[in-house]
């Protein structure tokens, strides 16, 4: 690590290491600090992307690839199954990652592109000068030292703390932060091929459980719940122990993975002086699924496009670094950020009652193109009189 | 005054994402409580394994 770099990227995930490896693509000197000793470990994610999303930034490959998607199967709070599956005969819909590898690579190529890393290297404080980010302090292993930087690029996902001792607020309210638990189990009778999602008040208060198949006999089984419904006696832990026991008696843990994820609308500005956020430090997970891995790699590679420009053109204001929170709000995973808040919005709101109608509705789709936005479109074209409840919205979805 | 639960904390940060005094730090696998914590339970309520609990001064 040294004293000075063009670009100071704060953490080491997805988010991080996509800022990183384009910092240094664009010709700009970029170091990651990361605060763990290991990159990609612990685990706190179910590690489901879907194929194109993945496919855009990096090729399949299967030492990081844990098992891959053909469908993904609904159920409703009353048990009834909604299959969904793809047009394309055979066709691979998505992925089901190992985390601790995929994290890892992508690290490792940010490094390999000619990045510097420091793990167990934790940002302490930002080094600000008349309201300017010019760098952080960082603790690496015990020893204090000052890295500067024409701009840092905060990855720091769901704890994120170095835009809030910037005077940024970042705070998730009680009401939209998922509170997750989720058990890596092996043993257990699965589809291998399929995702599942349960939904219900009984089963996941204003969220879902899901079990995402690592392989044959093994699968992510992990839930996230409202922290406004989260309390003792009732937490997301006791909500998954009570599914295991009765779904899969006979099943092995054998990774024990809590975590946070935020489905509130994205920070109001996530840029200032010298400073720029990303991932879910910048809060943009997609609200209606908690799915993140796509969205912290798209906004970290275009926070360091756009600190590459502005850093060129020797401007890095607020002012300048917008063009970045402009670009990302325009762009496709900003505009299903804001479609898919309103669609949480409108689903965390129905009764069991209207979620089993709803997907009674349909029982089998065959999306050429696997998307939410399909499966939205869908099953609003046959409960017409839905177009009626989510008003404005419904429109926007045509 | 905030108790975290050692051995019940799983390191996930979940907690310090609500906390809007920023009184929570993950530090790698330890979470460090700040003097400014106003002891408003938020971040007990919203933890997946029940890991944080205000108690009060009384019983401690
Ligand atoms: C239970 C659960 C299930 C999920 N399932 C999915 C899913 O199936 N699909 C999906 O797409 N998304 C999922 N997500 C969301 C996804 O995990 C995140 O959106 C994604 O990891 C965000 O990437 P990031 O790079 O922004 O942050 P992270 O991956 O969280 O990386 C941030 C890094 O910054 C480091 N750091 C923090 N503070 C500092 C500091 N001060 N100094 C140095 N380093 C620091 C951290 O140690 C960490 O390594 C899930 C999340 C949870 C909790
Ligand atoms: S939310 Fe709970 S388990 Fe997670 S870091 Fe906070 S106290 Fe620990
Ligand atoms: S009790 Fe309130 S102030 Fe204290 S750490 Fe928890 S959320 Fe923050």
């Amino acid at each position: 690590m040294k004293s000075r770099y063009d670009v100071l990227v704060i953490g080491g995930g997805p988010a991080g290491a996509l800022a990183a490896q384009t910092a240094v693509e664009k010709g700009l000197s970029a170091c990651i600090v990361e605060k763990r000793p290991a990159i990609g470990s612990p685990v706190r994610c179910a590690e489901g992307i879907g194929k194109e999303a993945l496919t855009e930034f990096i090729d399949p490959d299967p030492t990081w690839i844990s098992a891959e998607m053909t469908g993904a199967t609904i159920v409703a709070p009353d048990g009834f199954v909604m299959q969904l599956s793809s047009k394309m005969a055979g066709g691979k819909v998505g992925y089901v990652l190992d985390r601790k590898i995929f994290d890892r690579e992508l690290v490792w190529r940010a490094a390999d592109a000619g990045a510097d890393v420091a793990v167990k290297s934790r940002a302490a404080a930002p080094i600000m000068e008349n309201g300017v980010v010019k760098g952080a302090k960082i603790d690496h292993a015990g020893k204090m030292t000052s890295v500067r930087a024409e701009v840092v690029i905060a990855a720091d996902g769901v704890e994120s703390k170095f835009a809030k001792w910037c005077g940024i607020d970042t705070t998730v309210p009680v009401r939209e932060i998922m509170s997750g638990v989720q058990y890596v189990m092996t043993g257990i009778d699965i589809d291998p091929e399929s995702t599942v999602f349960y939904l219900g008040n009984e089963v996941a208060p204003e969220g879902y459980l899901w079990v995402f198949p690592k392989g044959p006999k093994s699968a992510n089984v992990g839930i996230g719940i409202s922290g406004k419904k989260s309390g003792e006696g009732h937490r997301a832990k006791d909500y998954l122990d009570k599914y295991v026991k009765k779904t899969f008696p006979k099943g092995k843990t054998i990774e024990y993975i809590p975590g946070g994820v935020s489905v509130c609308r994205p920070l109001e500005c996530t840029v200032a002086d010298g400073l720029m956020l990303t991932g879910d430090a910048a809060r943009v997970v997609d609200p209606l699924t908690g799915g993140g891995i796509y969205n912290a790699m798209f906004t970290g590679k275009l926070a360091a496009q756009t600190a590459a420009d502005c850093i060129g053109k020797g401007d890095v204001s607020k002012k300048a670094l917008m063009a970045y929170d402009k670009a990302w709000r325009a762009s496709k995973m900003g505009k299903t950020i804001d479609r898919n808040y309103h669609i949480k919005e409108y689903l965390i709101k129905q009764p069991d009652e209207k979620l089993n109608e709803i997907i009674h509705s349909v029982s089998k789709i065959d999306m050429t193109e696997f998307t939410t936005l399909n499966l939205v479109k869908e099953i609003i074209r046959v409960n017409p009189k839905l177009v009626l409840e989510l008003g404005a919205l419904a429109a926007s979805l045509r | 005054m905030l108790k975290v639960h050692r051995d019940i904390c799983g390191y996930c940060g979940c907690c310090v994402s609500v906390c809007k005094e920023g009184a929570l730090e993950l530090i790698d696998a330890y979470l460090s409580v700040e003097e400014n914590c106003t002891s408003c339970g938020v971040c007990a309520k919203v933890c997946p394994l029940g890991a944080l609990e205000v108690v009060h001064e009384k019983q401690v």
